[in-house]
């Protein structure tokens, strides 16, 4: 019975296709529940993190006191808000109140159906991935303009107009740019490009190049315009006008409270979780590891390292270096922890946190230990690049919220439509001529 | 029972004529413009409904169509926020003026 | 792919699209309808998607529900809506409007019960859809479209891209502050 169940696992594990492709149902739900769950776990982590790396930018400790080093905090943060009252206003139309957080948790969500996390690790993968991507997101307006409205109330109205106002300019610029990273896929050696997520990075794959270095400087301009464009589409700071505290109280949530609150907060770090894996897809060679196309000398290691060598299953110095990698990360985070656990202060009231944070250093330890395994190390990296490219871009997110200052609307709007858009047709332009130069001289 | 091209004709034809209902009997213009939009919709589905028997012109013809219903919305809409501006209404049988 | 439950799928969309399309013309409240349009409009990319036409259901929610629905919110948005909840939603036509629109109604059941022997389609054969069509057609559908924008259709479609300037600079003017 347990064989028989390991043999299934494994061998769609081999199969190489996406659920919805081999129209796998039950797949499909695992990966559904495997998705979310992450993305929600991710959400909790990024609240902590946003929170103790905006703390240390500014020379404060941050949550200190529910765990050590306020780990425990997000929980208590969220049991809070579960157990809050939940307060709908007087004047507020009580079904699109209602119906406001779920159509925008549900939009942020939709976007992780197609974002591929390796070549088969996708819910399923769509001839028109990248527009329904696209489409989903776009639809998260409503969300916004739904609760402006149904509050009742002129702060979140007028927040709800700034914030879909900035994110209708803004979607064109990104659209734009996304069109010439498109235009790029069909220089492989398909004649015509594709828009499914998975086939973009095999695109990239196929052609050796990151989307971003290639036609330098036209890839890493659109790219530029896609990520400036990603945060104000996110109404992320140095956008965030829409939700600015010394104008408008809160923007469009103003009204909200407890549950439904957090709603919204999952949602907006679910759209900004989702618009940086778009950027990863589509620049950053998606769950490529860097330098994918150097293999370096070859190398066996027997019981570790002996694979065949060949392209498909490369053998290189480079690639055990980066094979191990995942694993060298975890242990650096655990032992950085170890060292907090060591430089915990020797009293008795902090004898429980001292052994919280111990016990935590020897679970990252234990991950790091795991992924050292050849038969998860080799099923993990597809998986781990692209999450580890992800989280480069929510700390670039946490960054620019500790150093940019806010914009004007005015601003806001002169930046999308007189420098971004105009850009972006530029980029596109030249790509487009550069790539039939291409084409007209080698192939 | 199998889903033939008439399914797709009758629901089509059941939003044409909702849309019709609501162009010839709302005040709103605004919602006189979204029942134009719900006409368009039927149309559409009938053009790709069709495309699915005869071939691609369908759904190019659609998107075409689709373009139009941008392009109608933006000036329609237009039109109507000079209008409120002027006159402070937005019901169809009050904008009744040749000269302003 | 194959689609599984084809018909429940069709009669849960046909449902959803024909209810919202009477909150559409029946709301008091103009946001009301708004967002049952988006409904409907909603329902009707997940019949494009049944028909094989992913790329026209992918225009259908940018354009359409992104595009056209934000800007019918914001201008009704822009526009006050507390006068217009007062007042009577149709207008002294709407009797005669109604019996038009039945007429209307009358006569597409009338064409689609006789449709075999008003000739609209050539044969009852060509009613149903051959399964065997659909893998080729959702496959490379993006890229045939492309193709045909871009070739066969190629005056049209800069026609259509001379009207959407005419559009922009017509709704700039329309909305300036003295014209």
């Amino acid at each position: 019975m347990i064989s028989r169940f390991i043999d299934y696992v494994a061998g769609y594990l081999k199969s190489g296709v996406t659920p919805g492709e081999a129209g796998n149902a039950l797949w499909a739900l695992i990966y559904i529940v495997l998705i979310f769950t992450g993305v929600s776990i991710a959400v909790i982590a990024m609240n902590w993190l946003e929170r103790k790396i905006l703390a240390h930018m500014q020379v404060r400790l941050g949550p200190m006191r529910v765990g050590p080093h306020g780990l425990l905090q997000p929980i208590a943060d969220a049991l809070k808000l579960l157990i809050k009252e939940d307060i709908v206003p007087d004047r507020a139309d009580k079904l699109v109140f209602w119906l406001a957080p779920v159509a925008i948790v549900i939009t942020s969500f939709l976007v992780f159906v197609v974002i591929p996390f390796g070549p088969q690790h996708a819910v399923t993968d769509m001839n028109i991935g990248l527009l329904f991507m696209l489409g989903i997101s776009s639809m998260s307006v409503f969300g916004i303009i739904m609760a402006g409205w149904a509050s009742g109330s002129s702060y979140p109205l007028m927040g709800a107009l700034r914030s879909s106002a900035q994110m209708v300019s803004y979607e064109i610029a990104m659209g734009l740019a996304v069109v010439s990273a498109v235009l790029m896929t069909s220089l492989g050696s398909s004649a015509s490009g594709t828009l499914s997520m998975i086939g973009i990075v095999q695109s990239q794959q196929e052609q050796g190049v990151w989307f971003i270095f290639k036609f330098f400087p036209f890839g890493l301009v659109a790219f530029f315009i896609f990520a400036v464009a990603m945060v104000a589409e996110t109404n992320r700071a140095p956008f965030d006008l829409a939700e600015a505290e010394s104008e408008l109280v809160a923007g469009f949530h103003t009204e909200y409270s407890g549950f439904r609150w957090s709603l919204f907060f999952l949602a907006e770090y679910a759209a900004m979780i989702a618009v940086s894996s778009i950027a990863v897809t589509l620049w950053l060679g998606g769950w490529m590891r860097p330098f994918a196309s150097f293999h370096g000398p070859e190398v066996r290691i027997p019981l570790f390292w002996n694979h065949a060598g060949t392209a498909a299953d490369p053998s290189g110095a480079i690639d055990l270096a980066f094979a191990i990698f995942p694993a060298a990360l975890f242990f650096l985070l655990g032992a950085i922890a170890a060292l907090g656990t060591l430089r915990m202060p020797k009293h008795r009231i902090f004898r429980v946190q001292t052994i919280g944070l111990g016990l935590f250093a020897l679970t990252l330890g234990g991950i790091g230990l795991l992924l050292l395994a050849p038969p998860v190390r080799d099923r993990i990296q597809d998986i781990f690049w692209f999450c580890f490219k992800v989280s480069a871009f929510m700390y670039l997110y946490i960054w620019y919220r500790g150093t940019f200052p806010r914009y004007r609307f005015d601003q806001l709007m002169k930046l999308g439509w007189k420098f971004m858009i105009p850009t972006a047709i530029g980029v596109l332009v030249g790509t487009a001529a550069w790539g039939l130069t291409a084409v007209y001289f080698h192939g | 029972m199998e889903i033939t091209i008439l399914h797709y004709l009758v629901v089509a034809a059941a939003l044409f004529s909702i849309g019709v209902v609501g162009v010839l009997t709302r005040r709103n213009v605004v919602i006189v413009l979204m029942s134009i939009e719900l006409i368009l919709n039927a149309v559409n589905l009938n053009l790709v409904a069709f495309s699915r028997l005869y071939g691609l012109h369908g759904q190019v013809f659609a998107i075409f169509v689709m373009t139009d219903a941008a392009a109608e919305a933006a000036v329609g809409l237009g039109i109507l926020i000079a209008f409120f501006r002027n006159k402070e209404t937005v019901n169809a049988d009050e904008i009744d003026l040749l000269k302003f | 792919m194959n689609p599984v439950a084809t018909p429940f799928f069709f009669y849960l969309l046909a449902a959803i699209a024909i209810l919202s399309a009477l909150g559409v013309v029946a709301a008091r409240n103009p946001v009301h309808s708004a967002l049952s349009l988006v409904f409907t409009l909603l329902s009707i990319a997940g019949f494009y998607l049944m028909l094989y036409a992913p790329f026209v259901a992918g225009v259908q929610i940018i354009l359409y529900i992104g595009g056209i629905m934000v800007l019918f919110l914001f201008v009704i948005m822009l526009v006050n809506i507390e006068r217009a909840e007062q007042e009577h939603r149709f207008n002294s036509q709407r009797h005669v409007a109604v019996i038009a629109a039945l007429v209307v109604a009358a006569m597409f059941i009338y064409s689609y019960t006789h449709a075999n022997s008003m000739a609209i389609f050539p044969q009852r054969g060509h009613l149903v859809f051959h399964p065997e069509q659909a893998a080729a057609m959702e496959t490379n559908n993006t890229q045939a479209i492309g193709s045909m924008l871009y070739g066969q259709y190629m005056l049209p479609f800069e026609i259509a891209s001379l009207l959407l300037l005419v559009a922009i600079v017509g709704a700039v003017v329309m909305s300036k502050k003295r014209i």
